[in-house]
């Protein structure tokens, strides 16, 4: 047999087995599964990470009955129009974005930093190096937190505690993070283009400014927004080292016991869209740009 | 145009050696390193060098605290705590388990089948980030309430009776009854254990996603090829090849996870009652509430000492630099 009549025979369906499309809708559903299944489980991961987000984006348009937020009562879009006058949240709102701004801004000086040593240099104390960003990503938010609390009882700063500590603890635990996003794009990137610079006569500070600080930049930018975002959400540490100052997740778990108000809920969605469109932009301009 | 060589001459990789010392001397990398290191020893190791000191301290608030090498603080922690602790690992453990199982077909799905989706199945794993985690683990609240429909459905299929018979048997002694009225109550989900455990997978699913994800990713997937060329079927060459080139992410995972998770007070609080206290919870309320500074600092050196161990354990299989 030719090889050319040996494909079209097996290209043939056997004659005996019924055509696909006879087949029930359960059955090709239950073949689709069989198939996909990892990805079938991975969109339920998808389903359980979103599901409270979506419960928190559906009830910021609820109209409570009484304090307590957890019951759908009727579509209000009310909380979205006062929010913005409502002191009481957006005091602590400003101070959080306040917070996690400079705390981004120099968690990302510093973590970039050791990221470009751990990534570029061999340099004795390696291992100690590691293991010191990565233990505060190890260590329970409680204990970091009250052993800030301790040191700064230490120091006779008991009665200072405010926007200040908040901001130093934040720095902190947000370096670790913005090493492993920006270290993870430095040990992808392709030596060969800096090597290209170099033969083609650059010198090294201008092949680090025109080729890799640029190639590094969208893994700066990742760990920036990253450690802005875990600022701006932290609640156990800043409870440690706030004294009396309230921000947005201070406030959040005050209202906890009393009842959160829809307001507090379009903070939350206010956020996650604003971040969402900050993060998907590029991707989608890209794929645009792609298409066109 | 000849095709150019991928890789250097002789089969060499390029050399990168070069590239990689851009702007290097001796000094550079500390130079680099100093700012960062000196931010995470002021304000990370010397807190826990002071803890430690806290924790072997005598007195009150109102008489203030000496230094009196007190170890009676660790053994009353030890024998007033040892059944909190050992909820908190076991809530912990379940709830890394859960983590692990949910995660693990996610990473994988981004890494070897997402395709030009790839990156936008990223930013979804870190979108949940973006609100806050109160307001998150709050919104579990309205999902189990009582008369909701998850509860309803768990309750009609029997799913809730057969959770209410997970108990520690009656005859185990007090400090090993983690779960002494069943993982769930008969008629609820709210105010018991699984929720909890549920509210913990939740909020460090992220952190068990990201590693297990780096390690997948870095996986030739050639490797995988060759098993299945070679008659391997689909789950051997997963069993043989995959999962064990990703333990490394598996591990970064776990202890990303699991220490977190068993210091986490926020769960406990706002998903269990006082029954699911977590030892977060203890240490939380010690430090703020009773002001028993030493006891609390005892709590979180123990705590600490199990991180240490276990951190220890991985850096002798594994080395440091899968850490980060």
């Amino acid at each position: 047999m030719s090889s050319a009549t040996l494909e079209r025979t097996l290209m043939q369906p056997p004659p005996q087995l019924p055509p696909a499309r006879k087949r029930s809708v359960v059955a090709r559903l239950w073949l689709w599964l069989r198939n996909h299944l990892i990805q079938f489980l991975a969109g339920l991961a998808l389903v359980f990470m979103f599901l409270p987000v979506t419960i928190v984006l559906i009830f910021s348009f609820n109209e409570p009955v009484g304090r307590f937020n957890y019951t759908w009562q009727q579509f209000s879009a009310d909380a979205w129009v006062d929010v913005w006058q409502d002191e009481q949240i957006m005091d602590p709102v400003i101070l959080s974005l306040t917070i996690g701004l400079i705390a981004a801004l120099v968690a990302t000086i510093l973590g970039t930093l050791i990221a470009f040593a751990i990534g570029r240099h061999k340099f004795r104390g390696r291992g100690a190096t590691n293991l010191l960003i990565f233990m505060p990503m190890a260590t329970p938010e409680v204990v970091m937190g009250a052993s800030l609390l301790a040191l700064f009882i230490n120091m006779g700063l008991d009665g200072s505690l405010g926007t200040l500590t908040i901001t130093i603890a934040h720095i902190m635990f947000c370096i670790s993070f913005v090493v492993v996003t920006v270290k993870a794009r430095i040990a992808g990137l392709d030596s060969r283009l800096e090597q290209s610079a170099m033969d083609l006569y650059a010198d090294e500070r201008t092949t680090f400014r025109k080729v890799t600080f640029p190639l590094v930049l969208p893994g700066i930018v990742a760990g920036a927004l990253l450690a802005f975002s875990l600022s701006f959400d932290d609640f156990i540490i800043s409870s440690f080292t706030a004294g009396s100052t309230i921000t947005f997740p201070i406030y959040v778990w005050g209202a906890a016991g009393k009842g959160i108000p829809p307001e507090a809920n379009v903070v939350g969605s206010a956020m996650f869209l604003v971040a969402l469109v900050i993060v998907l932009a590029p991707e989608v301009t890209r794929r645009r740009s792609k298409t066109a | 145009m000849s095709p150019a060589p991928v890789v250097g001459v002789g089969g060499k990789p390029p050399a990168t050696d070069e590239a990689r010392s851009v702007g290097s001397n001796k000094f550079t990398p500390y130079a680099l390193l100093s700012p960062g290191l000196l931010w995470l020893s002021i304000f990370f190791i010397v807190p826990t060098i002071v803890m430690v000191g806290t924790s072997l301290q005598s007195g009150s608030l109102f008489d203030g605290f000496t230094f009196t090498w007190e170890f009676s603080n660790y053994t009353d922690a030890i024998t007033q705590y040892a059944d909190t602790f050992i909820k908190s690992i076991v809530y912990a453990f379940i709830a890394t388990v859960l983590c692990l199982l949910i995660a693990y077909p996610l990473a994988y799905t981004i890494a070897f089948k997402a395709g030009r989706w790839r990156n936008l199945l990223l930013v979804l794993v870190i979108a949940p980030f973006f609100t806050s985690f109160l307001l998150r683990t709050n919104a579990w609240q309205t999902i189990l309430s009582d008369n909701g429909p998850v509860v309803g459905f768990m309750e009609n299929t029997g799913l809730l009776w057969l959770l209410n018979s997970i108990q520690t048997p009656e005859s185990w002694p007090e400090w090993l009854q983690f779960f002494p009225e069943g993982i769930t109550a008969t008629d609820r989900v709210l105010a018991t254990p699984l929720a909890v455990i549920l509210g913990i997978t939740y909020n460090f699913l992220p952190f068990m996603t990201l590693p297990l994800y780096a390690s997948l990713e870095r996986i030739d997937g050639r490797l995988i090829e060759a098993a299945t060329d070679l008659y391997s079927s689909a789950w051997k060459a997963f069993r043989k090849v995959t999962f064990p080139l990703s333990l490394p992410g598996v591990v970064a995972g776990t202890l990303l996870t699991f220490i977190p998770a068993a210091g986490d007070p926020v769960n406990a609080q706002l998903l269990g009652s006082p029954a699911e206290a977590m030892i977060g919870n203890v240490i939380d309320s010690q430090f703020k509430v009773t002001t028993n500074y030493p006891l609390a600092s005892a709590l979180s050196v123990l705590l600490m000492a199990t991180i240490v161990t276990m951190v220890a354990i991985y850096v002798r299989k594994a080395g440091t630099e899968e850490l980060v």
